[in-house]
């Protein structure tokens, strides 16, 4: 697993050893800038507040998409009437809402929250709608058969049922979050990672502009391994079911 | 315990109109035994999710302890035939077993008392840890059973429920729910499309007729009630029931309603068709 990631590293140092063009410094150059560019007091200044932008973003995203999908999931009439108007402001590229969205919420923390948020809850929303519809209909009719309606319903059949498409989403949701995360920095900020890498660039510093990409890159594998762990806890009981199914036929 | 009184279903959509189910009358009383049979496609399921309040009739009615069936009522519990797709497959099997009762507002010791009896008597008592996928399908279907037992149903309604498992899961199935009926004294309306198996579960089978569905006719067996796969199956008075049964449900599906008052002389237990109450 990990043969391919040392085995890019291992290419990217020999070849960039003896490079001298200043856009592209050694790979041996980036590491050693590393620790003096993400210093403690940087990783607070800078990447903390990202990633609490990234949270309270993804966070709305995933409240609000799961909510309103089950609620469009459920009920056929407000499905018709939603339908077209989803995939119309799902067609619209999230990045394009961070000029729109600064006009009416300035260019502070709420502004970057705002931009994750409108640019994650659509997948989460659209998958939680599949997921919901796809309840299986005699399930649905045990349920209501044993009385188990309304609060208990929700909790116990169809969110569950619909989870492994609402991991789907939520998945997607995370990718997107973390590049609207920089992009929002890059825009208009007074710290953040995307503004760092930005910082760096413009005054040169082109080692420390690397070290930034780097660290982004780290991020998200590890944001990605952190899902996977929830996930796997989660989603435990489709596996199981999955790997069944593929065993008995 | 269950009337069913001149029930009708008629399904209307996009101009058509087909009726399902046409005039429907049948009692089932207090701990009986009673098997549906007709040929398929004749409005089995149909007729079970009225009675069961998941489907509403277009006619006609049906009370339980005399009062009518509007939706779900808590007196029942229904066995569908797709064991793997009505337990929560996000549950363990005690926790399947468990949630009706937890909408019930059982206290939880109680809960857990009916649960581990219910799996006891469906012989799983070990599973009560596992999840339904990680069993066998005849092992899921137990569990299904176990969950409409604990329950604790007026009545208990089973549609076609081993037609999806192999001929030896099906036969031990079938002498559990004898078992349990004779145990329990519960009531139970079996439907199947196997003659065999309706004559060998039932203390009564009722022959529907093919779609639209009538009770085409009713008939009461009178085998001894100890019965089992080896001894019964062979008597010579369960075939000549099952012969007389397969008569009228291949006279079903012909459509030529054979009359069910003047043939069948081989068989003296028949009942005429009852009056509906």
């Amino acid at each position: 697993m990990l043969a391919l990631p040392a085995l890019l590293v291992t290419v990217w140092w020999f070849a960039s050893a003896d490079s001298t063009d200043v856009y592209w410094p050694p790979l041996r150059t980036i590491l050693t800038t590393f620790p003096d560019v993400w210093t403690g007091e940087r990783l607070r200044a800078d990447v903390l507040p990202s990633l609490l932008r990234l949270l309270a973003g993804y966070t709305a995203a995933a409240v609000l998409g799961v909510a309103l999908g089950t609620v469009i999931g459920s009920c056929r009439r407000v499905r018709a009437v939603c339908e077209p108007v989803l995939e119309f402001l799902r067609a619209v590229p999230p990045p394009v809402l961070v000029p729109v969205i600064m006009l009416f919420a300035g260019i502070g923390d709420t502004m970057k929250v705002a931009v994750i948020a409108s640019g994650c809850v659509w997948p989460v929303l659209l998958n939680t709608v599949e997921g919901v519809r796809a309840v299986d209909p005699v399930l649905a009719e045990t349920a209501r058969g044993y009385g188990i309606t309304g609060a208990a319903r929700l909790r116990h059949v169809v969110l569950r049922s619909a989870s492994p498409q609402i991991f789907t989403g939520l998945r997607q949701a995370l990718s997107i979050g973390i590049i609207l995360m920089v992009i929002s920095e890059m825009f208009a900020a007074s710290n953040g990672l995307g503004f760092t890498i930005v910082q760096f660039q413009r005054q040169f510093a082109i080692p420390g502009m690397w070290t930034g990409i780097l660290l982004l890159g780290l991020l998200g594998f590890l944001l990605s391994v952190v899902f996977q762990l929830v996930e796997r806890r989660v989603l435990g009981w489709y596996h199981g079911l999955r790997a069944s199914s593929r065993r008995s036929s | 315990m269950l009337d069913v009184r001149g029930l009708g279903k008629v399904y209307e959509g996009s101009g058509r109109r087909v009726e399902a189910v046409r005039d429907l009358t049948f009692t089932v009383g207090a701990g009986e035994l009673v098997c549906l049979v007709g040929p398929s496609g004749c409005g089995k399921t149909t007729l079970l999710k009225c009675v069961a309040g998941l489907l509403a009739p277009t006619a006609g009615e049906v009370l339980l302890r005399g009062r009518p069936v509007t939706g779900p009522p808590p007196g029942m519990a229904v066995v569908f035939q797709e064991y793997g797709r009505s337990l929560f497959p996000w549950m363990r099997v005690a926790e399947n077993v468990g949630l009706p009762l937890k909408q019930k507002k059982l206290p939880g010791s109680r809960r857990r008392d009916l649960v581990a009896d219910a799996l006891r008597s469906v012989g799983l008592a070990d599973a009560a840890g596992a999840y339904p996928w990680q069993l066998s399908g005849g092992m899921q279907q137990r569990v299904a059973i176990a969950r409409a037992l604990a329950y604790e149903p007026d009545v208990l309604l089973m549609d076609e429920p081993f037609a999806a498992v192999d001929a030896q899961t099906r036969a031990d199935l079938e002498d559990l729910v004898r078992g349990l009926w004779r145990e329990r004294g519960i009531t139970v309306l079996f439907v199947t499309h196997d003659i065999d198996e309706a004559v060998y579960l039932g203390e009564r089978v009722l022959v529907l007729s093919a779609s639209p569905t009538v009770v085409q006719e009713q008939l009461r067996i009178d085998l001894p009630p100890e019965r089992d796969q080896l001894h019964t199956r062979v008597a010579p008075r369960f075939a000549e029931l099952r012969t007389h049964v397969y008569a009228q449900v291949q006279a079903a599906k012909r459509g030529t309603a054979a009359v069910p008052t003047a043939d069948a002389p081989t068989v003296p237990g028949r009942t005429p068709t009852p009056p509906a109450t």
